[in-house]
């Protein structure tokens, strides 16, 4: 248990990555608690909301192996999302009789999960494979291509994918068994195949994903691979004359990042109970950008809360602001304001127009306080301060021998 | 086939489109010897280097190392046979400590495969282990151990020169090539250079470099090629070299 002991010791001025871990771990146990209060009862929305938002922090920390730990610019993560959704669609839903192979398959939820990871880790090395020769900007076009592909390619191929309607009624994740008792109120029963509807359940899913694909990823950040992928992102060159086979490195990385995001396509898809080519648009792609560089690239706990935060801002802050408008001014005595004058929409409407500045202004604003990120890695730290400290004594004696 | 030589080049020549940058060099490196490459700036020999170490693979000609014809072989895996190098201008991975660096140099040596480190197997925990330790042996064998967890780019000049030798050694070669390892020295700095090259040279490892600076080259080498616009013009001892007059025109102009 020394590793718990460590754990408890942290002291969260000097370790922040481990202080970050403890309050998403806290957050985590105590968002069904804390959901039933704010809800008066019925926290039914707030779970899948948090649900829904592990699908992102899932998707971060993909991108964030590829991005963050290799250095690779990678503009169409969304497609891998869409690779690992389709195959949950296509595995567990009635849809395959719809096409020309006649026949459906019900594969368990849990089973696909790691079907897909491996789909989507093929592809992910399919992409990789062309871009291997590519670096910075040029690598980063190559993707945004991939990215605009796939989702069309499930749109068009419409004998396949019913095109834009997409594919309905997917299977309900099973529990293979389950004790029911006085907890889900009902009484004692052994039951088997238990379907999961209620929000909690996926709650607990996600938070166990998200659990093992954190422990993962971190195990691989500190191993011969993540030093390798360092090693690539600071000089390729030299890491190739060291040993590391840089080819088989970067298509590790595009495969690693794209298998985490196979898991998440998963669970969304059956969560949704619904694919459709809309879903993973190119946005999806820069929203999972944004939050792996706003978080600190190459961070974990950084990456993370980045996720959770940004995920916070789109989907609950910025919707709900026109609403929040409305209130205020209604409190204030204001009504004039909510109704439509002249050119004035009503205030409500008027901030629903600005919803994207202000988003904008948001992530600019961030950007300036924090450039390394929330929560930096060292080295982003340091790269972000160079030449402000007393370093730069080395770099002028290399100045005056080069 | 001989065994007493550990890297053979035969009329190697390199092309850059209609330039010549090395043309038709041919010449042996013995097992357990400094050997020295010399030449004016521009004379090819960083283009050598980079021609034996697959970086840039030479147009024509063939080179031998350990018998095995190595030519055309991808840097990673002329790196596992057996060749490190370290560069002109220094190369280390900025963003990383001392330590890490030279971890990723024992990388080729290490065994775990992806399964190993998803899960943290105790196969891989002790093969970490161990490798730090190497690591910090081998910051200690070439005297920097104590900013073993610095940035690499904080260390201070001459700590990095000898960061980037320790990173080589750490891919367990038995031919290093040094590209200008005094380059910036001072002359305490290359004395002590000269005496970790030859602490190198008694763990076993052939020492094959670039310098300038003729103390250090004549001090420790045992043979000397000298290059000249690609073409080599002298290769010796480090008295015949110092003789011969192509060599001193090539270095200080013909004589009216």
């Amino acid at each position: 248990m020394n590793w718990l002991r460590r754990a408890i010791s942290t002291n969260p001025r000097k370790d922040r990555d481990a202080a970050v871990y403890w309050f998403l771990v806290v957050f985590a146990v105590l968002f069904p608690l804390f959901a039933i209060v704010i809800s008066g009862g019925s926290p039914s929305f707030w779970l899948s909301f948090m649900a829904d938002g592990g699908v992102y922090m899932l998707l971060a920390l993909g991108l964030n192996v590829v991005v963050g730990f290799a250095g690779l610019l990678d503009l169409g993560y969304a497609a891998f999302f869409a690779i690992g959704a389709y195959t949950y669609a296509f595995l567990a839903s009635n849809h395959l009789e719809v096409t020309p192979l006649q026949t459906s398959a019900h594969v368990p939820f849990w089973i696909v999960l790691f079907v897909a990871l491996f789909v989507a880790a093929a592809f992910g090395v399919m992409l990789g494979a062309p871009t291997l020769r590519l670096r910075g900007d040029y690598l980063a076009i190559v993707t945004l291509g991939f990215g605009e592909i796939v989702p069309r390619v499930f749109k068009n191929a419409a004998v396949w994918t019913s095109g834009v309607n997409g594919i309905s009624a997917l299977d309900t994740p099973q529990l293979p068994f389950w004790i029911q008792g006085p907890w889900s109120g009902d009484s004692f029963a052994f039951v088997t195949n238990l379907k999961i509807f209620d929000p909690l359940g996926y709650y607990v899913i996600m938070c166990l994903l998200l659990l093992l694909a954190i422990i993962l990823v971190r195990n691989l950040q500190h191993s011969r691979m993540g030093r390798a992928w360092a090693a690539i992102r600071e000089d390729e060159v030299a890491a190739a004359a060291m040993g590391v086979n840089t080819v088989q490195a970067k298509l590790l990385a595009f495969a690693i990042g794209a298998s985490v995001s196979g898991f998440a396509g998963t669970f969304y898809g059956a969560k949704l109970s619904l694919v459709s080519p809309e879903n993973f648009t190119f946005v999806v792609s820069i929203t999972v950008l944004v939050m792996v560089v706003l978080g600190g690239m190459g961070n974990i706990p950084g990456v993370l809360s980045g996720s959770l935060l940004l995920y916070w801002v789109t989907f609950w802050l910025l919707p709900g602001l026109p609403e929040t408008a409305t209130n205020i001014a209604n409190s204030f005595g204001l009504t004039s304001l909510t109704h439509t004058s002249g050119d004035f929409p009503g205030i409500g409407e008027y901030i629903s127009r600005l919803k994207f500045l202000i988003f904008g202004l948001i992530l600019v604003v961030t950007m300036l306080v924090r450039p390394q990120g929330l929560v930096p890695s060292r080295e982003r730290q340091q790269e972000l301060t160079k030449g402000t400290k007393d370093d730069t004594i080395i770099e002028d004696i290399q100045a005056e021998v080069g | 086939m001989d065994d007493d030589y550990i890297l053979q080049l035969d009329h190697v020549v390199k092309r850059f489109g209609g330039l010549v940058a090395v043309n038709d060099v041919t010449f042996d490196v013995k097992r357990g010897e400094v050997f020295a490459l010399i030449g004016p700036n521009g004379a090819g020999k960083t283009t050598l280097f980079n021609g034996v170490t697959g970086l840039l693979p030479p147009t024509s000609g063939s080179v031998v190392f350990d018998g095995r014809e190595i030519a055309g072989t991808k840097p990673h895996q002329v790196a596992k046979l057996g060749i490190a190098r370290t560069f002109q201008n220094i190369r280390l991975f900025e963003y990383m400590s001392a330590v890490e660096n030279i971890l990723v140099g024992e990388h080729c040596r290490m065994n775990a495969k992806l399964w190993d480190s998803l899960f943290k197997t105790p196969r891989e925990r002790r093969e970490e282990v161990e490798a730090t330790e190497r690591a910090m042996e081998l910051l200690k064998f070439v005297g920097i151990d104590r900013w073993a967890n610095s940035y690499a780019r904080n260390l201070p000049y001459g700590g990095q020169r000898r960061l980037e030798i320790a990173r080589a050694l750490a891919t367990k070669p038995r031919l290093l090539l040094l590209d200008e390892p005094a380059a910036g020295f001072t002359p305490q700095e290359k004395v002590e250079l000269m005496g970790l090259v030859g602490k190198i040279l008694e763990s076993g490892v052939t020492v094959f470099l670039i310098e300038h600076d003729m103390k250090v080259v004549m001090g420790i080498s045992k043979r000397i090629v000298v290059l000249d616009h690609g073409e080599m013009i002298a290769n010796g001892t480090p008295e015949e070299v110092r003789s011969n007059p192509r060599v001193i025109e090539a270095y200080l102009g013909k004589q009216h």
